[in-house]
């Protein structure tokens, strides 16, 4: 209960932020999956085939849920790396909160909520311009909004334990480049994982982009089955804790000292 | 007496750095109580431990009469803490910081809004509350600072350095402040390496250095315990060879471009050195302060 009430005095601090500059968010959530749909979906999906290993749906509907997830995991990826730094480094709001009844765990927690609430309205605003333009398959995409915020918190979580850890920014790049880019691209959203070479796979499977994206999908063309969707949530949701028990050790590491 | 801080053998490590080293401090209810010492002489570590953030490496440490090991959230709950380095949010506003501190503190927003608009005007900051931080002057950044510390109307109040850095009037603006927050019953800890700061704001203090307290008292006590009554200063040219004037003082302090003589007298001594054919390029004569006290027990200056 004080854990609860102490969290959400600090999702407060974001949310008052957020009403000063939510434009410049809001803008860039809006946007963006616009830009993706027009461009990837219904551009580029025009001279793209429907084939039986896509479903047979057009390209633009096969993509929708799958960017739902990808978006949500490049936010995560922002939301988890600068703006932690800044407030143990440059902002110190953390080192300001840390003064006040409230713990180093409590901080953290209060920042998940921030993120988890922030994937949540940038994938909900997501399919519902997904649905303006046609690229909704049925009403299962709904299901994309919350699955894609597990997904980008399965993979927020132990980003933001690492980055509590860092003293400068050096090793994001290295995160964007290596980590976000790949499972941007190779992990089931533009294409199926079953044309890349067999090697890689177990590799794909580490991915919460990966599970993320067979979970939204499955759901928006109703396809999902118990077992394999419980597997994928199971394990998101194992990468969710894990990543907050890391956290809660390093931001205390960090924090109380 | 009632003791708000008890230490006993406290230190701090930092792997094998020890930065505290075992000090032994009591901090009365109602008093302001200092701890001077130069740059790393670990004042802000103590800090720290003291306002129950970082935990304590050895020794014992009481603080409200509860343990900061135990009771960290209840006892902050009850301290006001004002960090060397502001840590405000400077993309809000100077109101919204006060109020969202509050709400920390679990406080009401109705309670929030009205302690904000109270502090705002101790702080002298009205004409400002709904600008952003980031532009402030380094000075209304220190007032915000002990404003927003002030939400929870904390009995201790720890200020860890709080006018490094500004200029005179900024400094006289801040002391003013902590002078009415004394005369209202809050009991002030505040560190600085400012021996005019520890005189004009402490009733009582210890000389902190490489870890070590060096020494504790009432400024007055400190210098007529560790120095005497008036000082004369000699200063010479770079490099020129310094007088040896042992015998007209009790106590003489060579430092690079000048030398300090300690006596009761120092129009007099001042006279016979002069008769002694000794031309400095200035000589001063003053009553004795705190940076003398520094001197003596480390041989060293505060600030240099
Ligand atoms: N987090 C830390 N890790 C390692 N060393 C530290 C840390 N904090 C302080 N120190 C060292 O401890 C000593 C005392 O520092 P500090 O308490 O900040 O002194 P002061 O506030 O009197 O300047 C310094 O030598 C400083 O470098
Ligand atoms: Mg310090």
């Amino acid at each position: 209960m004080q854990t609860l009430k102490a969290s959400w005095a600090g999702f407060e601090k974001s949310w008052t932020w957020y009403r000063r500059n939510w434009q410049a968010t809001a803008v860039s959530g809006f946007v963006t999956p616009v830009l993706l749909l027009v461009a990837l979906g219904l551009g580029f999906g025009s001279q793209v085939e429907s084939t039986a290993l896509i479903g047979g749906v057009p390209y633009v509907q096969y993509l929708a849920p799958a960017l739902v997830v990808v978006t949500a995991l490049q936010g995560a990826t922002f939301e988890s790396t600068y703006s932690i730094m800044s407030q143990f480094l440059w902002q110190k709001s953390y080192v300001a909160m840390v003064a006040t009844p409230i713990t180093p765990a409590q901080v953290l927690y209060s920042q998940m909520m921030w993120i988890g609430s922030q994937l949540f309205v940038r994938s909900a605003v997501f399919v519902g311009v997904a649905a303006l333009l046609g690229a909704a398959a049925g009403p299962g995409i709904l299901l994309a909004i919350p699955l894609a915020t597990l997904a980008g918190l399965a993979f927020s979580a132990p980003l933001v334990a690492y980055s509590a850890t860092l003293e400068k920014p050096d090793a994001f790049t290295t995160i964007f480049r290596f980590v976000l880019m790949p499972m941007t691209l190779f992990t089931g959203a533009f294409f199926p994982v079953s044309q890349l070479p067999g090697w890689l796979l177990p590799l794909v499977w580490l991915t919460p982009s990966w599970h993320g994206i067979e979970l939204a999908r499955g759901a928006a063309f109703g396809t999902l089955d118990l077992l394999p969707a419980s597997g994928h949530v199971a394990y998101l949701t194992a990468l969710v804790v894990v990543g907050v028990a890391f956290g809660v050790r390093f931001f205390h590491r960090r924090l109380a000292v | 007496m009632e003791n708000l801080v008890e230490a006993k053998a406290l230190t701090k490590h930092f792997g094998a750095f020890e930065a505290v080293r075992g000090i032994d401090v009591e901090v009365r209810r109602g008093e302001a109580f200092g701890f001077l010492g130069p740059n790393g002489a670990g004042k802000s570590s103590t800090m720290r431990m003291i306002s129950c953030v970082s935990g304590r490496s050895g020794g014992e440490l009481k603080v409200l009469g509860m343990d900061p090991g135990r009771d960290g959230p209840k006892i902050r709950a009850r301290l006001g803490v004002v960090p060397q380095l502001d840590n405000l949010d400077t993309e809000l506003t100077v109101r919204q910081n006060l109020q969202i501190y509050g709400r920390y503190f679990g406080m009401s927003r109705q309670r929030c809004r009205e302690k904000a608009a109270e502090l705002l005007e101790f702080a002298q900051l009205g004409d400002r509350a709904d600008h952003e931080v980031e532009p402030l002057s380094g000075g209304m950044k220190r007032r915000l600072t002990i404003a927003r510390s002030l939400v929870n109307d904390p009995e201790l109040l720890l200020l860890d350095e709080p006018t490094t850095g500004l200029d005179p009037q900024a400094r006289h603006l801040l002391w003013d402040r902590l002078f009415r927050l004394k005369q209202d019953g809050v009991t002030l800890i505040i560190t600085t390496h400012y021996m005019d700061e520890a005189e004009q704001l402490c009733d009582r203090l210890v000389v902190m250095d490489g870890g070590r307290i060096a020494a504790e008292g009432s400024p007055s006590e400190l210098i007529s315990r560790y120095s005497t009554k008036e000082v004369l200063e000699l200063r010479f040219p770079p490099g020129a060879r310094k007088p040896d004037l042992e015998r007209f003082a009790d106590r003489v302090e060579v430092l690079p471009d000048r030398l300090l003589l300690y006596t009761h007298d120092g129009e007099h001594v001042l006279a016979k050195v002069h008769e002694q054919g000794v031309q400095p390029v200035q000589s001063l004569v003053r009553r004795s302060s705190l940076e003398d006290v520094f001197l003596r027990l480390t041989g060293r200056t505060l600030v240099d």
